[in-house]
């Protein structure tokens, strides 16, 4: 059961979709959420150092998520840090680009609690978290 | 733990419901989150011509051509601007993708079946048909609109009318 | 170095499959009573060769099943053997045969053994007694197993089967599910702590194992052909690889030798070690020398069009990209920055030119689809007792290659149709005063936006009482004052048949509601037109869903609309002595010596701050379906190559307007439906008409 104090930090351009994501977390009983509105922004944010959970969405502007994650994974402090996908379409190009940029996991919009739950279930039982 | 679900359409009708709650003309709706494909700004409509005012064209999303319905001007409400901060909500609708113009996007709630009321026959701009029930939150009432009966009904015009013998 | 035998086997079953449609269309075209001893040398070589191929990769069934063709072959083309109509018939059926046994092997299965042995059977009875003692049992022996949509053999780097070790069960779903995305799962096994799964479709292992990653770790897959693989398959595998390319190659080098004496090269290459088998690997399957019109295939490269795809996307951002920058260049003075304008300019026309090209390696003629008709049409005729006569017309008509195979199956079964009820016996149709042999016509054109594919036969037609009382029978609400188009359309309703009698051809009322909904999927509709006693036609119209147009980008007030390039006769600026106001907003143009109906385009889709003096904007002359008419626009901005997009995927048809395309900045433009703007034009030409009468 992972710890339900762990610093996530949601990744989106859009307000809504940020704040739909939040609450969706809070229902699972995560509270501790912070936002980004890009990927430029998420990075600095990250290189605080505060967060252990990153949700992005893939389509933003400034730095899109795969080009982020791909940074994520390229910096010696942050290439630990679980990072979920939001895609827009259960595309096997994007879920293979998803994953050989380093993604830990993988959600489709529109996703419900439960299948948020369940991705996030699945990436701390790989972690061992 | 919650009981993992593999397949979110397998819920059966007494599980919860999750809606997206918009905000249209001072009533607050919900419709089924799983309908809902994404949410976008509103940009780039080419328009159509000879069709109802609230069909508002055609616009290219990720290379498919996808309506765009205001639903402001469906429900005959004033002021429907279009700038930076108009919200389309796009929706899956049987097979087809459209884009619904709504004021405002609020939150997601989940809704237990005790919430959702059957729809009385109320004056609110939705057509009776459209609705599935009321839900209350608190002291919230969502209006819970049936998207694939009032997006195929004939007034929309979204899809053509079933021919006569199919 | 490492060698995968799998790429052998594809470029054999690709030969394979060009060779056996070489045959049966010689086969075809045979003629029975003077057989052409270069088209019997021809059909001889294309078996022995396929024989070759099959015995180096150790495909028995298919090198047995050659082996007893080729025989019958060659003591046909030594005028040892005489051919008759069975004979024909049986090499056609060993043909498909053949066809089946190869997409078995394409997909690591055994080839059907019960085909097999009836096959090998009759020929043999062939050989031994000649056809006479065949000609009883033949008719009705089950063809060759239909053949599955044979995923292509796999290429390096490809699996279909994947084992995942130290799991627990309740994870096996999850990863199932996973795999899902690589498409269907054909079986999944769970044993020990092993999941094994094998996919319908291969799948790059690279690709799966990035996937199964967000679950399992790597060390934690393996893939590989978990099935029984053919014979001489698993020998394949690990060190044996290359001792049994090298034994191909000198097989492949000895077949090849066979049938060109004359020449060595391959020999020699086949000294050299691993490098020249595909070469010489290859050539063990090599075609025979073509005749007619497949000689021109030599020089052709096999691309999957996967890859076409791929390209076509990745030039279609190029061409958004370069948009982009003209549009932001658009304010930059001529004078300071010529080069830079120049050089884009140059980006421009050669963006162009490569969307272009890129986009016509996905066309193909009709010809591509019409090509399989004949064989369908000979074996159905004499299977059902008629005399029919096939002809095709627009053969040339370019359509998309993906459209082209999605049609096949629709047109098929029409096609069946048409010979089974449409066309009638010879007895019938001389007691009706027609030629007793029936003609059945397939023709393509483009049209307003569409292709059109015709299926007409001068059959017995539709009788409009018993599809009615049929259709009351089923219980579908008919009444008797239905026009006949919504009569022709109930034998789409699904569970539908007017067959007297239920034949194996067609006619169970199967598929005529499954080839409507297949043509809706692609966009488009059925119509029907019957004379009764004279003969039916389905035409297909499909939208250019897939398909690429030449368009001319018009712009009327602040909107942008693509007329069809092959509909502008020409465009002008029209003078006053050209215009004739015959209503009060009527007006007809005089282009070189007639009057031509004016349509303005502002007018029909409601357009505000357009240029509505005629004089002022310009004219274009558009030709649909074989009439003129003019239509006013603002301004022609240029010539542009588009990708149809079918609007009704998620909204509807709408008037005036065929389909729409994404202009390079991303924003929609729609595409005018000529046959529709004509009409406009024409309900004001008949309104001149009345005005003049009145």
């Amino acid at each position: 059961m992972a710890d339900k104090n762990l610093n996530f930090l949601v990744v989106d351009d859009f307000s809504t979709m940020r704040r739909i994501v939040r609450n969706l977390l809070k229902e699972l009983g995560y509270n501790n959420v912070e936002e980004a509105e890009d990927g430029a922004e998420a990075l600095e944010k990250l290189n605080t150092g505060k967060f252990q959970f990153v949700v992005s969405d893939w389509n933003m502007p400034n730095l899109d998520g795969l080009e982020m994650l791909k940074r994520i994974r390229a910096s010696d402090t942050l290439k630990h840090l679980p990072v979920l996908m939001v895609t827009a379409e259960a595309k096997k190009e994007n879920i293979v680009a998803a994953a050989q940029a380093g993604a830990s996991g993988y959600v489709v919009k529109p996703f419900s609690a439960a299948t948020l739950e369940e991705k996030l279930e699945r990436i701390f039982d790989k972690l061992g978290m | 733990m919650a009981e993992v679900i593999a397949n979110d359409a397998a819920r059966d009708a007494a599980a919860d419901m999750e809606v997206l709650v918009f905000a249209l003309g001072g009533e607050e709706y919900g419709v089924d989150i799983l309908k809902v494909q994404e949410i976008r700004g509103y940009n780039q409509v080419t328009r159509i011509a000879n069709v109802p005012e609230f069909v508002k064209g055609v616009t290219n999303l990720r290379g498919s051509i996808v309506p765009i319905i205001d639903a402001r001007i469906k429900f005959g409400l004033e002021n429907a601007a279009y700038d930076q901060h108009t919200v389309v909500i796009v929706l899956n609708v049987g097979e087809r993708v459209v884009g619904v113009v709504v004021d405002s996007v609020s939150d997601v709630l989940t809704l237990s079946p005790e919430q959702i009321k059957p729809a009385p026959d109320f004056g609110v701009a939705a057509a009776t048909d459209h609705v599935l029930g009321l839900g209350s939150v608190d002291d919230r009432m969502l209006i819970l609109v049936d998207i694939d009966r009032m997006m195929s009904s004939s007034e929309l015009a979204i899809v053509e009318e079933v021919e006569a013998i199919a | 170095m490492t060698l995968d035998i799998a790429e052998f086997y594809q470029t054999f079953f690709d030969e394979a499959d060009e060779l056996l449609d070489e045959m049966e269309r010689l086969l075809i075209n045979l003629d029975i009573d003077a057989p052409d001893s270069e088209d019997l040398n021809a059909i001889f070589r294309a078996a022995h060769s396929i024989k070759g191929g099959a015995g180096t990769f150790g495909f028995t069934h298919l090198q047995e099943t050659t082996h007893l063709l080729e025989n019958l072959l060659d003591r046909a083309r030594h005028g040892e053997l005489v051919l008759d109509r069975t004979a024909i018939d049986l090499f056609l059926e060993c043909r498909d045969v053949l066809a089946g046994q190869i997409d078995a092997y394409r997909a690591s299965e055994e080839p059907d053994q019960q085909a097999y042995e009836d096959m090998a059977q009759r020929l043999r009875t062939l050989d031994e007694q000649g056809s006479a003692a065949l000609a009883a049992p033949a008719g009705d022996k089950p063809a060759a197993k239909p053949a599955k949509p044979a995923p292509v053999a796999l290429p390096e780097g490809m699996i279909r089967t994947v084992m995942i070790s130290g799991i627990a069960e309740d994870k096996c779903s999850t990863l199932v599910e996973e795999l899902g995305l690589f498409g269907d799962i054909e079986s999944q096994a769970y044993e020990g702590d092993t999941l094994t799964v094998t996919l319908a479709q291969p799948a790059a292992s690279d690709d799966i194992e990035s996937v199964l990653c967000f679950v399992v770790d790597a060390d934690q897959l393996s893939f590989g052909a978990a099935q029984a693989e053919p014979a001489g398959n698993t020998a394949a595998d690990g060190a044996g690889a290359e001792d049994v390319v090298a034994q191909a190659v000198s097989e492949a080098v000895a077949a090849e030798r066979e049938h060109r004496p004359q020449d060595n090269r391959t020999q020699e290459k086949a000294t050299a070690p691993a490098e020249a088998a595909p070469v010489a690997a290859t050539a063990a399957a090599s075609k025979p020398k073509a005749t007619g019109k497949s000689s021109a295939e030599s020089s052709s490269l096999r691309v999957s069009t996967e890859k076409v795809d791929e390209i076509i996307n990745l030039v279609g951002e190029l061409v958004i990209t370069q948009s982009m920058l003209e549009q932001t260049i658009g304010g930059l003075d001529t004078e300071a920055h010529g080069a830079l304008l120049e050089g884009l300019n140059q980006l421009q026309r050669n963006a162009r030119d490569l969307q272009e090209a890129v986009m016509s390696v996905r066309m193909m003629p009709m010809d591509y689809a019409f090509n399989r008709f004949p064989r369908l049409v000979r074996d159905l005729s004499s299977k059902l007792g008629k005399e029919i006569n096939l002809v095709t017309e627009g053969e040339s008509t370019e359509l998309d290659k993906g459209l082209i195979e999605r049609i096949m199956d629709p047109m098929t079964h029409l096609v069946r149709n048409s010979l089974d009820h449409g066309i009638e016996t010879p007895e019938r149709r001389k007691a009706a005063g027609k030629p007793a042999a029936g003609t059945l016509t397939l023709a393509a054109q483009h049209q307003g936006g569409s292709i059109l594919i015709d299926i007409s036969d001068d059959g017995a037609g539709l009788n409009r009482e018993r599809i009615l009382a049929k259709a009351r029978q089923n219980g579908l609400a008919v009444s008797d004052s239905m026009s006949d188009d919504e009569v022709w359309q109930l034998i789409f309703a699904p569970g539908f048949s007017t067959a007297e009698a239920v034949t194996d051809v067609s006619g169970r009322g199967v598929g005529m509601d499954v080839v409507k909904r297949n043509i809706q999927e692609l966009g488009g509709h059925v119509d029907i037109r019957s004379t009764f006693g004279q003969g039916t036609t389905i035409r297909i119209v499909l939208p250019l869903t897939l398909a690429i147009m030449d368009g001319m980008l018009i712009r009327v007030g602040e909107e942008v609309f693509i007329m069809p390039l092959g509909a502008i006769k020409e465009s002008m600026q029209v003078q006053a002595d050209q215009l004739k106001r015959v209503a009060q907003d009527k007006q007809l143009v005089y282009v070189r010596g007639e009057y031509l109906p004016l349509v303005e385009m502002h007018r029909v889709f409601d357009i505000d701050n357009a240029q509505s003096d005629v004089l002022r904007g310009i004219v274009m002359v558009i030709e649909s379906e074989g009439r003129y008419f003019t239509l006013l626009v603002d301004e022609l901005l240029g010539q542009r190559q588009v990708v149809v997009k079918n609007l009704e995927t998620n909204y509807r048809k709408v008037v005036g307007i065929s389909a729409a395309t994404i202009l390079g900045d991303g924003s929609v433009a729609l595409i005018l439906d000529v046959v529709a703007l004509s009409r406009a034009g024409r309900q004001s030409e008949t309104q001149v008409q009345r005005a003049a009468l009145a």
